[in-house]
């Protein structure tokens, strides 16, 4: 069972003092965040990928090729890339590229970004994104694991003979994960490839995620990939913790009550009742994350939502010593103590390489 | 057993828009045998409605009156006039169902208002709403306007067509078709530019 952060990457005003951090600041202490999750034990950091303000990290890779270079075990990945608006082109390269400096410890995660402005600065139209996401990943897909590709489609110039530099590590291309909100398609498109399926599982409650995963991994088993337990699901969650309960609602209230995607509306109580959201202590957190696995089967990737909606770099800071040293360490020992045997762990590249040797 | 669901949008207690869904429901129950009649009042759903708008989910009770709404085999809508058309209460519990939702379902539509200068709201406001969501608004629809209920012999008129009418699409609805899934195997996804 792998654990880790994903990050959105925003730049929000903290409600209790009324600053928002610098671009630059915002920058470096998303790479803080990265150091320290490997520090406390975390496998994963995710960043988002985004073109629009109020968020920072339209280039992942370079942030991730950063942070690979002070790390030496966490596995860097992306929630999402935008397997809609970039060039599958250069997504192969970059992450061929990364692959080589962060020594295979690379993975990504597919998203079509919903935001329609974003589209046109890439040339592209938002009413064409499920077409997009299904021809750019099939080309990117050929790209990783044939050496020299001609190919035409309907949404970028056509390519003869061309390969795609570097070759992945090892020949053996980065592990894909497709992300979703409500898109059968897509969960269909990870099970045709036998590539991982993650719900983002923060701002809605189980029952929306409930059908795409259960259709991934029965389409899973339809393509041959393993039997629909065995198929690769990762999940999000949305934490905040102090050791006890009421001090971390208390300071996480006005937090929940301004965040971007959410205030203003249902109060924090109503939310962590309703949707995955964990506000209270280590023990609070670890019971609410078992029961991910009751709802969705055993799953191989379990990332939280820490540093969002303004927090300061500090407390999330706090956060990771929090998850580190009282929380992964029992999700990871109940939930490999529960996982039978013929169900896999998350791909890795060396779990990968071994396949191909 | 056919099963109504009454979507009411008035904001007092009582509510003449209450009184107007309840007589166009007994219009409904005496023109059909055996139907079951559940009643929303969307004023008890207000404040759900509006915190869906914002996270983008119903809460467990605003989830049980969508569902309720969704199952029935027709429904009854009526809202009052605000500000020359329906209220907004009325039109928000709409933008938060499913598109698909009234998906050829048989809908009496109502609405209530000071003066009967507003009664072309049925056809300009509420029936464009409904056609857009693929439901089957029936021909007559029932304004209700503050004279009305001084002399109500005329709008029991009105209400007793529109029962009939409804009751009539209602039986002759037979079972609707399973809404189409929307699911495309991938081989299609694939090729579908080609």
């Amino acid at each position: 069972m792998q654990f880790g952060i994903f990050t959105v990457g925003d730049v929000t005003t903290d409600p209790t003092t009324g600053e928002a951090p610098s671009e630059y600041e915002r920058i470096k202490a998303m790479v803080r965040i990265a150091l320290k999750a490997e520090e406390v034990g975390l496998d994963v950091f995710a960043t988002g990928e985004h073109h629009n303000p109020p968020f920072v990290p339209s280039s992942p890779t370079t942030m991730l090729g950063y942070i690979a270079a002070q790390t030496s075990k966490i596995i860097l990945s992306t929630s999402t890339t935008l397997i809609t608006t970039n060039d599958p082109v250069k997504i192969a390269e970059d992450f061929a590229m990364l692959q080589h400096l962060a020594d295979g410890r690379v993975d990504l995660m597919m998203g079509r970004g919903n935001t329609g402005p974003v589209y046109p600065w890439f040339g592209q139209d938002i009413r064409q994104g499920i077409p997009l996401a299904i021809e750019n990943y099939h080309l990117l897909h050929r790209l990783w694991r044939e050496d020299v590709v001609s190919w035409s489609g309907k949404f970028r110039t056509p390519l003869q003979e061309f390969t795609s530099t570097p070759r992945p590590l090892d020949g053996v291309p980065p592990f894909v994960w497709h992300g979703s909100i409500r898109s059968p398609e897509i969960a269909e498109q990870a099970a045709y490839y036998g590539d991982g399926f993650f719900a983002n599982h923060i701002f809605w409650p189980k029952e929306h995620f409930q059908s795409l995963i259960g259709l991934y991994r029965e389409r899973y088993e339809h393509y041959g990939h393993g039997k629909a337990d065995q198929a690769i699901v990762g999940l999000g969650g949305q934490v905040f913790l102090r050791p006890k309960s009421q001090d971390a609602v208390r300071e996480f209230r006005p937090y929940f009550d301004n965040a971007p995607v959410y205030g203003h509306g249902p109060s924090l109580e109503e939310f962590t009742e309703q949707t995955p959201l964990t506000v209270g202590s280590p023990q609070e957190v670890i019971d609410k994350t078992l029961t991910f696995r009751e709802h969705f089967g055993d799953y191989q990737r379990q990332l939280f939502l820490i540093d969002h909606a303004g927090l300061p770099l500090k407390t999330v800071l706090d956060q990771l010593d929090l998850l580190g040293e009282h929380v992964i360490p029992v999700l990871r020992k109940e939930l490999d103590s529960l996982r039978p045997a013929h169900v896999p762990e998350a791909p890795t590249h060396a779990s990968r390489s071994e396949v191909l040797a | 057993m056919t099963t109504i669901a009454v979507v009411t949008a008035g904001l007092s207690r009582p509510s003449s828009t209450r009184l107007l869904a309840d007589k166009l429901a007994a219009a409904v129950s005496s023109a059909l045998p055996d139907v079951e009649i559940e009643v929303l009042e969307l004023r008890d759903l207000a404040i759900d409605v509006t915190k869906n708008m914002l996270t983008g989910f119903p809460s467990p009770v605003l989830r049980a009156a969508i569902d309720t709404v969704t199952a029935a085999d027709g429904l009854i809508a009526v809202t009052p006039v605000f500000t020359a058309s329906y209220s907004g209460l009325f039109k928000s519990f709409f933008d938060v169902l499913d598109q698909k939702a009234l998906d050829g379902k048989p809908v009496l539509i109502g609405a209530t208002g000071g003066t009967e200068r507003h009664s072309l709201v049925l056809d300009f406001a509420l029936r464009p709403l409904f056609a857009y969501l693929r439901a089957q608004p029936v021909a007559t629809a029932v304004y209700a306007a503050s004279s009305d209920w001084a002399s109500p012999g005329d709008l029991d008129t009105r209400a007793s067509r529109a029962g009939r009418e409804f009751a009539s699409r209602l039986s002759s609805a037979g079972t609707a078709a399973a809404p189409d899934s929307g699911f495309v195997p991938f081989e299609q996804l694939l090729h579908a530019g080609e």
